[in-house]
């Protein structure tokens, strides 16, 4: 019964994302459908770094490596998939969304086997060494994607046909996606796990005297933050139709946490908002150029200095809203 | 067997030798005191017995296993459950979030389980957070279940610090200066509750405290250390008249103190 509710849930959440997309497609121009597609993108980012960032405070500071990383492996993994796919099913619709499909968990499992190799060592550790080794993690990981011959090297990779890769990506895969991994991630943080998380951020000496394993729930954190930055980055580069390691330069890193940090480090609707703001932000500054960087870190001393806290804080919009709603005293039509 | 033995632990720190060659055993079902002057190691040895620091050299055997060494996490998991005596609470969870961290044993559900919300893990949720709350209760805490922890006043949060250590189903209890900031009513209530931790749920409690009325009122076998090493045990009475005991807290020469008694 309980699983049958879910499915019917979860058929109609997308039977909605489905119809939204033909609505999106007829209202809005390429443009705009670009930067909506972009903010689902940072949604999922942000989302993926505020588990590792907010809720269990060990600062990445190199999350675009891991993007990178599913980007490259989604990308390299669907073009190998297009031909057996292809040549058992035929081409068409449900094809393309099986090759996309496993190529995005392709990027994920690739983002997430990166994350554990980058965590186990350095989150054994307490303190910021994490974020020094993710920051050199990004940096590597790019130069040696600028150097993969394989993979294009500095000109990226495109795939083997001369329109670049197919552009699979669309308001409802993107949306989809977004909706399974808010859900996922927001189920784990207000879960045992969760609260174990928060605990090891909150003292993590007194975290391990209450029997939490700090380092093995550190590492699977931050494995899954990594890959969820790698379903991130195999939707992205299946939107440009390509991918290019200055794609995924330090400032994306920093754009990430301009993301969580706007949002509040710790709250999940505070890192939605976050990855909304940045993209729409990126667009409306897009004539500054570089001088974004300066701008961000403007916007960043200033909410250090007005509200530390971000938007949200620690909080979630449901959570507040809930209290809203209780703190109000009865309304005396209660028929709705 | 006794429950918890420590066999000649050496902790050292550089050039300080904060513990030097202490040995204690504590009887299951015991009320164990363990004090001194400032700086005289207490913390040390609790930090060594919960892992927090491995000692250079000893043995510390419980339930007659040597578990110097050890992970905390994994001394923790064994049974032995602590305070601390700088509050270390998390501080922006609730009250009943805090307990609830401890209870690693009572939820088996794995992450993709908890990511999916299966039956089983709700099941794991639900028990857990009903035990979180009966220990609240045991603690006069249940009221305050659902506030942040943070905002608990002093005594309440060391209080809040036993019930999260009673959510591992422990054997053995170390109090750190369970007292401290208490005032004379808070720390009766104290008494009482230690008395009922060892009396109803069969624990064993270590404590380490200053406040001279709740340890002489309610341990029932006193350990004394000065400058890490070991200067006296024996019953309260016994203690309270020891004449190195004596010396050490009041700072008189010992051999002037033999001498004029």
């Amino acid at each position: 019964m309980r699983a049958l509710i879910r499915v019917v849930i979860a058929t109609a959440v997308l039977l909605v994302i489905y119809g939204l997309q033909f609505g999106v497609e007829a209202g809005f121009t390429q443009y705009v459908q670009r930067i909506i597609l972009l903010a689902g993108i940072n949604v999922i980012l942000a989302v993926g770094l505020n588990l590792i960032n907010g809720t269990t405070g060990q600062f990445s500071i190199g999350h675009a490596g891991f993007m990178a990383v599913g980007a490259y492996a989604a990308a390299f993994i669907g073009v190998q998939l297009a031909g057996p796919v292809h040549g058992t099913l035929g081409p068409g619709p449900l094809a393309d969304a099986i090759i996309f499909n496993l190529a995005l968990l392709a990027g994920a499992l690739f983002a997430g086997i990166s994350g554990l190799i980058v965590g186990m060592p350095s989150l054994r550790l307490r303190g910021d060494y994490l974020a020094v080794v993710t920051l050199g993690f990004g940096e590597i990981i790019r130069i040696l994607f600028n150097n993969a011959t394989f993979l294009g090297s500095a000109t990226g990779y495109f795939g083997d046909s001369p329109s670049g890769l197919p552009e699979y990506t669309n308001f409802f895969w993107v949306f989809a996606w977004v909706t399974v991994i808010v859900l996922l991630i927001h189920n784990l943080t207000f879960s045992q796990t969760g609260r174990s998380l928060t605990a090891i951020r909150e003292d993590e000496i007194a975290a391990e005297a209450m029997a939490t394993p700090s380092t093995r729930l550190k590492v699977t954190a931050f494995a899954i933050s990594a890959a969820s930055a790698g379903i991130a980055g195999g939707l992205f580069a299946h939107m440009q139709s390509g991918v290019r390691p200055e794609d995924f330069r330090f400032e994306k890193s920093i754009d990430m946490i301009v993301m969580i940090i706007v949002g509040g480090l710790g709250s999940i609707s505070g890192a939605i908002l976050g990855g909304i703001f940045v993209a729409v932000s990126l667009e409306l500054m897009r004539d500054l150029q570089q001088y974004r960087l300066v701008l961000y870190a403007l916007l960043l001393i200033v909410i250090m200095i007005v509200r530390p806290q971000g938007l949200l804080g620690t909080r979630e919009l449901h959570h507040l809203l809930r209290r809203k709603k209780a703190e109000k005293p009865p309304a005396p039509s209660e028929s709705t | 067997m006794s429950l918890l033995e420590l066999r000649a632990v050496d902790k050292i720190f550089g050039g300080l030798h904060a513990v030097r060659g202490v040995s204690f055993a504590v009887e299951k079902g015991a009320i164990f005191g363990l004090i001194g002057p400032n700086g005289a190691g207490k913390t040390t040895l609790f930090n060594v017995i919960t892992g927090v620091y491995t000692p250079e050299h000893g043995q510390i055997l419980f339930q007659g296993k040597n578990i110097a060494g050890l992970k905390p996490a994994l001394i923790a998991e064994r049974g032995v459950a602590r305070t601390f005596q700088n509050i270390r609470i998390f501080r922006t969870m609730t009250v009943v979030e805090n307990v609830m961290v401890a209870g690693h044993h009572l939820h088996k559900a794995s992450i993709p389980a908890a990511m999916l919300r299966t039956r089983g893990y709700e099941r794991d949720e639900q028990a857990l957070r009903k035990r979180a709350h009966e220990l609240l209760e045991v603690l006069g805490l249940a009221e305050l279940a659902d506030e942040v922890a943070g905002s608990l006043p002093y005594g309440s949060q060391r209080r809040l610090e036993i019930a999260r250590g009673l959510m591992l189903s422990p054997q053995l209890l170390l109090l750190d200066e369970p007292a401290a900031g208490m005032n004379s009513q808070e720390a009766r209530t104290l008494n009482d509750q230690i008395r009922f931790l060892r009396d109803q749920l069969g624990l064993t409690v270590i404590l380490v405290e200053h406040n001279m009325a709740v340890v002489m009122n309610v341990c029932e076998t006193i350990h004394v250390v000065d400058h890490g090493e070991t200067i006296a045990q024996g019953t309260p009475a016994e203690i309270k008249v020891h004449p190195k005991v004596l010396a050490a807290y009041l700072g008189e020469e010992p051999a002037e103190t033999e001498a004029s008694a």
